[in-house]
């Protein structure tokens, strides 16, 4: 492992950037998706699969114990990632959108009801509208958006006024997985708190980029994903106030996560096990915290700086570009995440051109829909970065992207009969 | 240049035929791919169940829209039930490659929307003579 901050050293820990892609190096730049893995991560989800493997909270015997033992070291070491007062608040889900279902079903169907609103914003992943759009659905609350600017921030003049009504929860990402946004959640959760209404925070594309003190945040909620963060599919985590997830009734019901059972009636266990029915992942917990401790020891603050350098000289580079348009706010706004588009081509011709040369994007709505209605977006490339990314990565996506109007030309206009103009 | 985007699909792309709309079409249909954004209308003027105009419409990329460039151009002189009896990998063979699974969903959209639509024009018929 490696000791500071050094992307050479940073590399060598990553075996996946070791290997050639359509015979070029491997150039990762889709981490808003998915993160690559660190040999440490790889090691310990070997090493706990192949020499002390073992279920968890049930066996008497010294394996299971161990096993115990290191699935909730792991719940430790994630809620002091996130600075969590209490350990009984992380409840280990199978990802961000899980966590925020386990929510929506669980303390939404307590608290929201008829006439109720809940607000979120314009910018929000699919994971942070659609169970609230079912759960309004469902009891008859209405879903109320906070819009946007045109250059990609919340518009906060309407934040007060939105919330002037019976809005029992605001949902909001930290960073926006298309725009990049690092948004002000602090100053919503207070004026949320102020209203009345508790705050969700979509945690997904901000706790494996940032320094998150929780505490800091003042939110009731917040959700993430473990494989974006150098840890395994699989495993994903809900931080709850221990006293919100006490009186929340359980999400999933099975083994594992009660008191005591009769034939007609059940008690549950305290948070966080009372979330976690089943055969918990523990492999992949195991994993989490073995991504954790490698990210505390390389430095949030330095990853920020890092992914904060790289995305000032990647937007520089990329304006220069004739026809590329950038989506979002300046870079000094946002974390390593950038939308654009180049001309009139098409972000699939785009991705499928840069795949080619060993360079991993996304292209299409990035799970995104509304947004890009908002901003009158058929579909958007997406670069994003992470701690192992290098300047002269960018400098080879810029020279595709250079090349790629030579390839792509863009298609000629037809006329209404079908036709095609010479 | 690569082996996915051919000549034929690149000059059906940058001058795709058959490109429009058509004014009281028998058949007029339009999907969406929801992973890309990608949207292709199909208007089909149909006489005795043969199709004699076919157009499209739409935005996408270049296999998508090279695809149904090339598929408007097919169908001419086909029947409905000819037509409906296509399946991916004809849209494959017209092509000329076999894209992968997710460009596949972009090839073949053109031909989703051709069937839908052949679909609905048969329930709606069903529906008058009922």
């Amino acid at each position: 492992m490696s000791t500071g901050f050094d992307p050479s050293a940073i590399r060598a820990d990553f075996p996946t950037l070791a290997q050639q892609v359509n015979g070029r190096p491997l150039i990762y730049l889709d981490n808003a998706a998915s993160s690559l893995k660190p040999q440490p991560v790889v090691e310990a989800i070997r090493v706990f699969y192949q020499s002390r493997y073992a279920s968890v909270h049930r066996g008497i015997y010294t394996l299971s114990e161990e096993a115990t033992a290191a699935y909730e070291e792991a719940r430790d070491k994630v809620a002091s990632f996130i600075k969590a007062p209490d350990r009984r608040g992380i409840v280990f889900t199978r990802n961000a959108t899980e966590a925020i279902n386990l929510v929506a079903h669980s303390w939404g169907r307590l608290h929201v009801g008829r006439g109720d609103r809940l607000l979120v914003t314009e910018m929000e992943h699919h994971s942070n509208l659609l169970p609230w759009l079912l759960l309004c659905r469902e009891v008859g609350a209405e879903l109320i958006y906070l819009p946007i600017t045109d250059e990609g921030r919340l518009d906060l003049s309407q934040l007060d006024r939105l919330l002037d009504g019976p809005v029992k929860l605001v949902a909001v990402t930290h960073v926006s997985n298309v725009l990049g946004t690092v948004n002000p959640v602090r100053e919503i959760a207070a004026r949320a708190h102020a209203a009345g209404a508790l705050v969700l925070v979509d945690g997904a594309q901000s706790v494996p980029h940032l320094p998150v003190d929780i505490g800091a945040l003042g939110c009731d909620f917040i959700a993430f994903s473990g494989h974006k963060m150098c840890g395994p599919t699989g495993i994903g985590v809900l931080y709850g106030r221990p006293e919100l997830l006490e009186s929340m009734p359980p999400f999933l019901v099975g083994g594992g996560m009660i008191e005591r059972v009769g034939r007609t009636d059940a008690t549950w266990a305290p948070p966080p096990h009372k979330f976690e029915a089943g055969t918990p992942a523990i492999a992949e917990a195991i994993g989490l915290g073995a991504a954790v401790d490698y990210l505390k020891h390389v430095g949030m603050e330095a990853i920020r700086a890092h992914e904060r350098a790289l995305t000032t000289y990647a937007m520089a580079q990329l304006s220069a570009l004739p026809g590329l348009r950038i989506i979002g706010p300046p870079a000094g706004e946002r974390s390593g995440v950038i939308a654009f588009t180049l001309a009139s081509i098409h972000p699939h011709d785009l991705a499928f051109l840069l795949d080619r040369e060993g360079i991993a994007i996304r292209a299409g709505l990035h799970c995104a829909q509304p947004l890009h209605e908002r901003l009158g977006l058929e579909a958007t490339a997406r670069v994003s970065f992470y701690l192992y990314n290098t300047c002269d990565e960018i400098d080879q996506l810029v020279t595709v992207l250079q090349n790629a109007q030579r390839w792509l030309p863009g298609r000629s206009v037809s006329k209404s009969d079908g036709s095609a103009i010479p | 240049m690569e082996v996915l985007y051919r000549e034929n699909i690149l000059d059906h792309y940058r001058n795709p035929r058959n490109e429009g709309t058509l004014e009281d079409a028998d058949i007029s249909h339009e999907l969406d791919n929801p992973l890309c954004g990608d949207r292709i209308r199909i208007d089909i003027r149909l006489k005795d169940g043969v199709v004699i105009e076919a157009r499209f419409s739409g935005r996408g990329c270049v296999i998508s829209i090279a695809s149904a460039s090339i598929l408007t151009e097919e169908i001419v002189g086909k029947s409905v039930t000819e037509l409906q009896a296509y399946r991916e990998e004809d849209m494959f063979r017209l092509l000329g490659i076999t894209p992968g699974p997710v460009r596949a969903r972009c090839a073949l959209l053109p031909l989703q929307v051709l069937k839908e639509g052949i679909s609905r024009l048969r329930g709606k018929e069903q529906g008058l003579r009922a």
